[in-house]
């Protein structure tokens, strides 16, 4: 093999770069820590439900999220109807931050923690966050 | 093979390092312009397009004349081209890539052009404008290499490449037809709305490409080993002189045609190219200097004596090159745009920033023509 | 994740089927509406005197498909009105419409515009200054045939079946500007950059838009699903604005179109604007 020693030097620098943030945690002492989540609803009676299982939101609320987009602004279809027919408005802004008034407790700490950065406050306003004088 | 393009000597390297430096620094400027908006350039809401679809279409010219080395060559088994063929197919490769960089550069939410492909709109001229230029991609890219590679091994290219070779001439030919349906079916834009729009892109495809063919050809002699002969160069030539008079007189028609009707709408765009509207005179000095060296070329070209003398034929080139690049690139572009559809003028003037980030396109393409015509000196040299 | 989007799907679905049922919306349709109110408007001159509608739309009863969405503007009466910005107002602060420093970034859905420009093919020299001079209304006209859908490469402008609004999908817009080089009114704006800093009072209820999408009017289509009138009509104190239903024959939109000349922008285009304007 020509220049086995190079390309082996190169695969270990390789490798320790793409580690690099599973031992840069390691080495803090923050791994294996999860993020601590406030799931803040509404406590008005009857409220306290979500539109799907809690089970299903919490791995699929993303594409929920998406379906009721394209179905609001591209099909005029504006509400959901859970399985045991209660009627809610698709709409991320009131529905889910509705009950959900603490985005940063809820949303932000899994979002950070899996660094994922959705863009739908770019447009999108979190109501609260203006009630406190926040742009 | 392709390991060629990083042996060099001196001059090699510091050529692409320069080029290196102009992408990092309009690659600062880019990413200005990403996080800022294109705010940063000198589009507004009544020319929403400048400085980088000029250059995009201008480019898909280049890529587009290719086809002028390929067809004799392949078609027509016209030997003179051999050496050459490659260097316009390399040519094309570069300048493809340089569209793409354009559009990119120019699009709002660049990260968003996968959008494109997910949700296929055929009734979109771009749709069909990113469909070839990416299928003539992928075919010079194709051909290009595979014949190299023949040459390389002195054996004869597999016979399968015949038909791609083949299929990539009216392809060349839709790429440039497609980019001129992008504007001339706007019924916003009576400027565009031109049917001679896609057979004029085609003669100033055939003008300015192999003018810059010619152009790289002689620097390559000039700098390498590496040498055309002279009669592709005149092939060339002549190639150049009859598609720049098809320029010539198509643009001509254009403007009998605006002229003679008298129709504001259409006409106020040229009084705009030529004279200015009122005190909106931007375009006007550019204009100019491009009717100027149309004459210039012209003259250059038509004249035998002077097209057989190579140095004249450079100047002449020059004339073309520069002369197209200024008439179908802004010119084109911008004047769609004034008067507005509103019949008022907002002028437009391009921004540094806008300026550092097209010279990053350009010493992109640039790098990779240089890399790639490195690669087939490389392969030729072996064979002397 | 196969098992959960599975599921995910499966609810969803049956979900989804619940909802065609949902019942229609309700929409200011003709029948209650009284002719006397438009009857006051029975010329186009000046001397025209519209008074602001007084039906509630929500009350007007159930809406008949399909919809065509159109609107009339009495620009005899808004003329008279020259400093008036009212529907501009309404809208841009209903939509969180940025107002930008410098003119080249300018983002808007409805403005005024100088009549010899928004009409300058039925300009006329010795026509009257006054008119000439005179401020139009302008927003998207929502074609019938729109070049600017034509030409999106993503469809992330699209004309509504039902109701013909031609709607904006800012979650999809790449932001080519393609539209605004088709749109044959100028009523297509980029967000050359961030809007939110330069929007004076947020509107919680809508929301804004980021850099490098391309914006218009909808017509209010967010409005209008909740059975209210667009933003505009319902700010105009001196009932210049009329929206309706083109196909409906009883509608106060068909009515003004049967009663008054009106002129569109740019007819012979063939984009079949349904933006009408009385002069």
């Amino acid at each position: 093999m020509f220049d086995g020693g190079k390309i082996i030097t190169g695969l270990i620098i390789f490798l320790i770069i793409i580690t690099f943030p599973v031992w840069y945690n390691a080495v803090n002492g923050q791994a294996g820590e999860r993020p601590e989540i406030e799931i803040a609803t509404k406590d008005t009676p009857g409220k306290n439900e979500c539109v799907l299982p809690a089970d299903v939101m919490r791995t699929d609320h993303m594409d929920l999220v998406m379906q009721w987009r394209d179905e609001v602004v591209r099909h005029d279809d504006r509400t959901f109807k859970t399985e045991n027919g209660r009627e809610f408005t698709k709409s991320l802004t009131h529905t889910c931050l509705d009950c959900h008034s603490n985005k940063d407790a809820f949303c932000d700490q899994c979002h950070n923690y899996v660094g994922v950065d959705p863009y739908c406050w770019d447009c999108h306003i979190v109501p609260q966050d203006f009630e406190k004088g926040v742009k | 093979m392709i390991e060629n393009a990083l042996k060099g000597g001196k001059r090699y390297w510091s050529w692409i390092a320069f080029l290196l430096v102009i992408i990092a620094v309009g690659g600062l400027y880019w990413l200005r312009q990403f996080n800022e908006g294109l705010t940063i350039t000198g589009l507004n809401r009544d020319v929403s397009w400048g400085l980088y679809i000029a250059q995009f279409t201008f480019m898909v010219g280049v890529a587009a004349s290719a086809v002028m080395v390929v067809l004799p060559y392949y078609l027509h088994n016209y030997k003179a081209f051999g050496k050459i063929t490659i260097l316009g197919e390399f040519v094309a490769v570069g300048a493809c890539i340089m569209c793409m960089g354009f559009i990119f550069v120019d699009m709002g939410q660049p990260f968003r052009i996968t959008n494109v492909f997910l949700h296929p709109s055929p009734n979109s001229m771009m749709f069909w404008d990113t469909v070839v230029l990416m299928g003539y991609l992928v075919l010079n890219v194709l051909i290009s290499f595979v014949t190299l590679h023949s040459e390389k091994k002195s054996i004869a290219p597999p016979k399968w490449i015949r038909p791609i070779i083949i299929l990539s001439i009216p392809w060349a030919v839709s790429i440039h037809t497609v980019t001129a349906f992008l504007y001339a079916g706007l019924v916003a834009r009576p400027f565009w709305m031109t049917a001679v729009m896609a057979p004029r892109f085609l003669a100033t495809a055939f003008s300015a490409g192999p003018a810059l063919l010619i152009l790289l050809a002689l620097i390559l002699r000039k700098n390498t080993k590496f040498d055309t002969g002279k009669e592709p160069i005149q092939k060339l030539a002549i190639i150049v002189t009859y598609a720049m008079i098809m320029n010539v007189f198509l643009l001509l028609m254009e403007i009998f045609t605006a002229v003679y009707s008298g129709i504001p709408e259409h006409l106020d765009h040229f009084k705009y190219l030529y004279f200015g509207l009122g005190e909106n005179t931007a375009l006007v000095p550019w204009m100019w200097t491009s009717a100027v060296l149309a004459v210039i070329a012209l003259v250059l070209l038509i004249v035998p004596q002077f097209r057989k003398n190579e140095t004249l034929l450079i100047w002449g080139c020059i004339a073309v090159f520069i002369s197209i690049w200024i008439d179908k690139g802004m010119g084109m572009i911008v004047t769609g745009y004034i008067p507005n559809p509103l019949h008022t003028v907002t002028e437009y003037v391009p921004t540094f920033p806008e300026v550092m980030i097209t010279l990053m396109v350009w010493a992109l393409g640039g790098l990779i023509i240089t890399g790639l015509y490195k690669v087939a000196l490389s392969v030729r040299k072996q064979l002397v | 994740m196969g098992v959960d989007r599975r599921k995910f799907v499966k609810i969803a679905g049956a979900a989804a089927l619940g909802l065609t049922a949902a019942p229609p919306i309700k929409l200011f349709s003709s029948e209650t509406e009284e002719k006397a109110d438009t009857s006051l408007c029975n010329t186009a001159t000046d001397s025209c005197v519209c008074k602001p509608p007084e039906v509630d739309p929500v009350e007007q009863g159930l809406k008949k498909d399909p919809t065509r969405w159109a609107m009339v503007v009495n620009l005899g009466e808004c003329r008279k009105h020259e400093d008036c910005k009212d529907c501009i107002l309404a809208c841009h602060e209903t939509h969180n419409v940025p107002d930008f420093p410098k003119k080249k970034d300018e983002v808007k859905w409805i403005w005024k515009e100088q009549f010899s420009h928004a009409f300058h093919e039925v300009e006329n020299e010795f026509g009257d200054e006054e008119l000439n001079h005179s401020p139009a209304l302008l927003l998207c006209n929502h074609c019938d045939n729109p070049p600017c859908v034509k030409v999106c490469p993503t469809q992330a402008t699209w004309k509504r079946e039902q109701d013909g609004i031609v709607m904006m999908d800012w979650h999809r817009c790449i932001g080519c500007r393609y539209c605004l080089a088709a749109c044959p009114y100028g009523s297509r704006s980029f967000n050359y950059r961030d809007p939110r800093p330069h929007i004076k009072e947020i509107n919680t209820d809508f929301p804004t838009r980021m850099r490098g999408v391309v914006e218009k009017c909808t017509f209010c289509d967010e409005r209008l699903a909740e059975g209210k009138l667009p933003a505009c009509v319902d700010a105009c104190k001196y009932g210049c604005l009329t929206f309706g239903d083109l196909e409906d024959a009883d509608s106060k939109v068909r009515e003004l179109l049967h009663s008054h000349f009106t002129i569109r922008r740019k007819p012979g285009l063939g984009t079949q604007p349904e933006v009408f304007y009385i002069v």
